[in-house]
């Protein structure tokens, strides 16, 4: 599984990326000629983040949550073996909290000053969760944020913006939807959004499960 | 640092724009500059405090106009010079001009699954009680250190509560300067949003931050 540095068939859809994609090419090139990278491992990093560790995984952790009431005990106690026992661990998501949305308190997790986002169970996270825009915006205007998300919180409900400045990586348990009561968990997860776990969204309505 | 990554609360930033159905990359260089970036970080060179300062000591005006990617490579490359893997040379030729240092460990293709499902766990025993219990008041320090920091400034000199003790952690503003790991406690402090934006802080706000032991005093 080598790279072809040859293979860049598709057009740039903005200017600036071109310097980039020159200067990373370079960089890489340097290094494997120095034998200090594998571009095949490369292959396999790109690979495991297209294909297997994404937003899947929470969801899946929301929809056992909300199916089994021990479960989400665990995980509000220890959420890193919790999310562990479903066999998603690793970089950027070893030392995790589970945090739960209520009628009282809506969760929304930024990093105010870098990206820090749980990628064991997120994957790798959108341009706008790393954009200066959101990042500075959540702390101080969490409903103005909110509302270009097309979420509209009650006046009265609280707002909790958790800022990860540490190593503790946040997972928003957003509530569960009326009228899933039937559904079994893989149902339960087509529900559950990346967005309803960063906070900027909450779960789908059943009838909008495709 | 009071560096331009730190970003809580500043205005005119733009609009958020999430992007319909994205797409994990935005471009091939993208899935190369992540590998690149994970692959060079398993050398064992440079902790994840040092790279995220070298990040930060990017010059604002870049560091604003530069997509995350991009924040990564450069300071990537800052890194790799840093600790003798690649000169300025090579970066500007494009091409191997010596061989530079030998780092501790090189990713293989097959040991990628282990390394990302392992991480990079960095709690550390300390022999210490934790100072502040659940429920404490505390003010967080005010200080403007040129140095990393994990305390942002929209948080200096702020009085919250200790919500939860987190358990004790590598310290970042000693290990991004190869000073130690140096763990103490970190706590979930939290704080009205009247404490921190003052006039117009949004209703029924709350704000949590991480924090070191260190950054803490009682109040």
């Amino acid at each position: 599984m080598s790279h072809d540095h040859d293979h860049d068939d598709h057009h740039h859809h903005d200017n600036h990326f071109s310097p980039m994609e020159a200067r990373v090419r370079a960089l890489e090139t340097i290094l494997t000629e120095k034998g200090l990278i594998d571009p095949a491992a490369i292959d396999v990093i790109v690979e495991t983040y297209e294909t297997k560790i994404g937003p899947r995984n929470g969801a899946r952790v929301v929809a056992k949550a909300w199916a089994e009431p021990d479960f989400a005990d665990w995980l509000k106690r220890d959420a890193t073996a919790a999310i562990a026992s479903l066999g998603y661990t690793g970089r950027q998501g070893e030392h995790m909290r589970a945090v739960f949305n209520d009628g009282e308190t809506h969760n929304l997790v930024v990093c105010t000053l870098c990206s820090c986002y749980p990628w064991s169970v997120l994957g790798l996270p959108p341009v706008w969760y790393k954009a200066p825009a959101y990042r500075s915006r959540a702390v101080i205007d969490p409903r103005g944020v909110l509302a270009k998300f097309g979420v509209t919180l009650p006046e009265t409900q609280k707002i909790r913006v958790w800022d990860s400045t540490a190593e503790l990586r946040y997972l928003v348990v957003p509530q569960r939807p009326e009228g899933t009561e039937g559904l079994d968990q893989e149902a339960l997860a087509d529900l559950v959004t990346r967005d309803a776990m960063i906070g900027t969204g909450q779960a789908l309505a059943p009838e909008a499960r495709s | 640092m009071n560096g331009p990554h730190d970003l809580g609360g500043q205005h005119g930033l733009g609009p958020v724009a999430p992007e319909p159905n994205e797409p994990y990359f935005h471009g091939d260089w993208e899935k190369r500059a992540l590998g690149v970036t994970l692959s060079c970080g398993a050398f064992g060179a440079w902790t994840i405090d040092e790279s995220r300062h070298a990040r930060e000591n990017i010059p604002p005006a870049t560091y604003l106009s530069a997509s995350y990617y991009e924040i990564w490579i450069r300071a990537l490359e800052t890194l790799l010079q840093r600790h003798g893997f690649v000169s300025r040379e090579e970066l500007a030729a494009g091409r191997m001009l010596e061989k530079g240092a030998a780092p501790k460990r090189i990713l293989k293709a097959d040991m990628v699954p282990a390394v990302l499902a392992k991480g990079g766990p960095c709690d550390r025993p300390v022999e210490a009680a934790p100072h502040f219990a659940v429920g404490a008041c505390v003010r967080t320090r005010n200080f403007n250190p040129t140095t990393h920091t994990r305390l942002p400034r929209y948080a200096r000199g702020k009085v919250g509560v200790v919500e939860t003790v987190q358990g004790s952690f590598v310290f970042p503003d000693d290990n991004a300067h190869g000073k130690g790991e140096s763990p103490q406690w970190v706590y979930t402090v939290v704080f009205d949003g009247g404490e921190i934006w003052g006039e117009g802080a949004a209703p029924g706000l709350t704000v949590s931050i991480d924090a070191w032991e260190s950054y803490l005093e009682p109040v």
